[in-house]
């Protein structure tokens, strides 16, 4: 048996153990998300996918659908706050896109793009954060990295490394190698791991393949973000 | 019957490669009818040197030194409306990546401790580029590196038609 909630004025099916994100998704509608991913289990941490469930904020990637339920998500309001986010991921970082590999195919950038975003409101960071290019195949550049967790839980629970890990907290929380040295090119992590494909930004990069698919051909620069899945 | 009033349009590149003003000669026959519409102030396409008051002024490049400071302070005291155009004027762009650098190690490493250049003619540089909006108030964005010359179009015409200026997200690139 099936119920249903309202997402923005529609009727949506769901499924026990479906969360409002899920079943969105299962629907055909977006909502935007970065730290979702649909193989590892949710934790809300972007807030992205925040939307409005009787006055309150909850991220739809962690609430459990339920009967009756009245979602608001794509409105002027949420949307306006999720832009906010991403102009704070933007200035954390150093997103120079025109010279990133991922560029095009970038979730954070085709987010971005999704929610018009064509400035931040806030000073950059431009914070001082070193590349790894230690290992043979991949490197590392932290200077992208958004804190999605997406590699560390790859790492932990697909390929049983463990290679990343978070350290620190709060503002300082950062990115970090598993190996007494800090590199990467001295742990187990090899590019037909799940974490090696699994970074929705442009971090973890495979060597000598950059630019093989010119800019203006990858995935956003043909479909949007919003596009249905299946 | 009186032609309307052309709108006044000032350009100028600070810390930029002059991409973006190539893309907007990139627009062809359609700056034609731009210029029936417009006139240009300083800009490279007139080589006036100093900016009058103006509608709209458009700015390629960020912050790296005193001079673009001036530059920039002189065009927000005339332009309405001012525009921030390319990645370089919205977040620093490729210039910002001496940013974790200090400015000293890169002028030692450039031309070493016994001839780095000291004239006064030269402008200081800042210890960090910086985008435009950090330094004076922007009205509107065009992200790209460089922005399609449709996207500037849509951008111009929205301005000069005295609407809000709107992009789709296809219109959005940040590359
Ligand atoms: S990771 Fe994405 S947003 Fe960041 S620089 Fe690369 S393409 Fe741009
Ligand atoms: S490296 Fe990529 S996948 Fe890992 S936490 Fe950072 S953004 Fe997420």
């Amino acid at each position: 048996m099936t119920d249903t909630f309202m997402l923005d004025g529609k009727k949506i099916r769901f499924r026990e153990g479906q969360t409002v994100m899920t079943a969105a998704i299962d629907a055909g509608i977006y909502i935007p998300r970065l730290c979702f991913h649909p193989e590892f289990k949710p934790h809300g941490s972007c807030k992205l996918c925040t939307v409005k469930i009787n006055e309150r904020r909850v991220s739809s990637c962690t609430t459990p659908a339920a009967k009756g339920m009245v979602v608001e998500s794509d409105t002027h309001e949420i949307n306006d706050e999720r832009r906010m986010l991403l102009e704070m991921l933007f200035v954390e970082g150093n997103h120079f896109c025109p010279s990133c590999e991922q560029s095009g195919n970038c979730q954070l950038q085709a987010t971005a793009y999704e929610l018009g975003m064509t400035s931040s409101r806030f000073d950059q960071f431009f914070p001082n954060r070193a590349v790894d290019a230690s290992h043979p195949d991949y490197l590392l550049d932290f200077n992208r990295c958004i804190l999605c967790s997406l590699c560390v839980q790859a790492s932990r629970d697909v390929d049983g490394k463990s290679v990343f890990a978070f350290s620190m907290r709060g503002i300082h929380t950062r990115l970090i190698v598993n190996a007494g040295s800090g590199l990467l090119a001295d742990t187990r992590f090899d590019g037909k791991d799940r974490a090696a494909n699994i970074c929705p930004v442009g971090v973890i990069i495979k060597k000598r393949s950059g630019f093989k698919v010119p800019i203006g051909q990858r995935r956003y620069d043909t479909m949007s973000v919003s596009s249905p899945e299946k | 019957m009186n032609k309307p009033a052309k709108a006044r349009i000032a350009s100028t590149s600070l810390a930029g490669c002059f991409g973006c003003h190539t893309s907007f000669l990139d627009m062809d026959e359609r700056l034609l009818d731009l210029i029936g519409q417009v006139e240009f102030d300083r800009s490279p396409f007139t080589d006036i040197k100093h900016c009058g008051p103006c509608d709209i002024g458009i700015i390629e490049g960020g912050v790296c030194n005193a001079e673009n400071v001036h530059v920039l302070r002189e065009f927000r005291a005339n332009c309405r409306i001012l525009v921030a155009i390319g990645a370089c004027a919205i977040n620093g762009g490729l210039p910002a990546l001496r940013n974790h650098l200090s400015v000293s190690s890169i002028l030692e490493a450039v031309y070493r401790t016994d001839m780095i250049p000291n004239d006064p003619e030269l402008p200081l540089l800042l210890d960090k580029v910086y985008p435009l909006h950090e330094v004076v108030r922007i009205d509107c964005f065009i992200p790209g590196c460089p922005p399609s010359s449709d996207t500037i179009w849509k951008v111009l015409t929205d301005l000069l038609a005295g609407r809000q200026p709107e992009l789709s997200s296809r219109q959005i690139r940040y590359d």
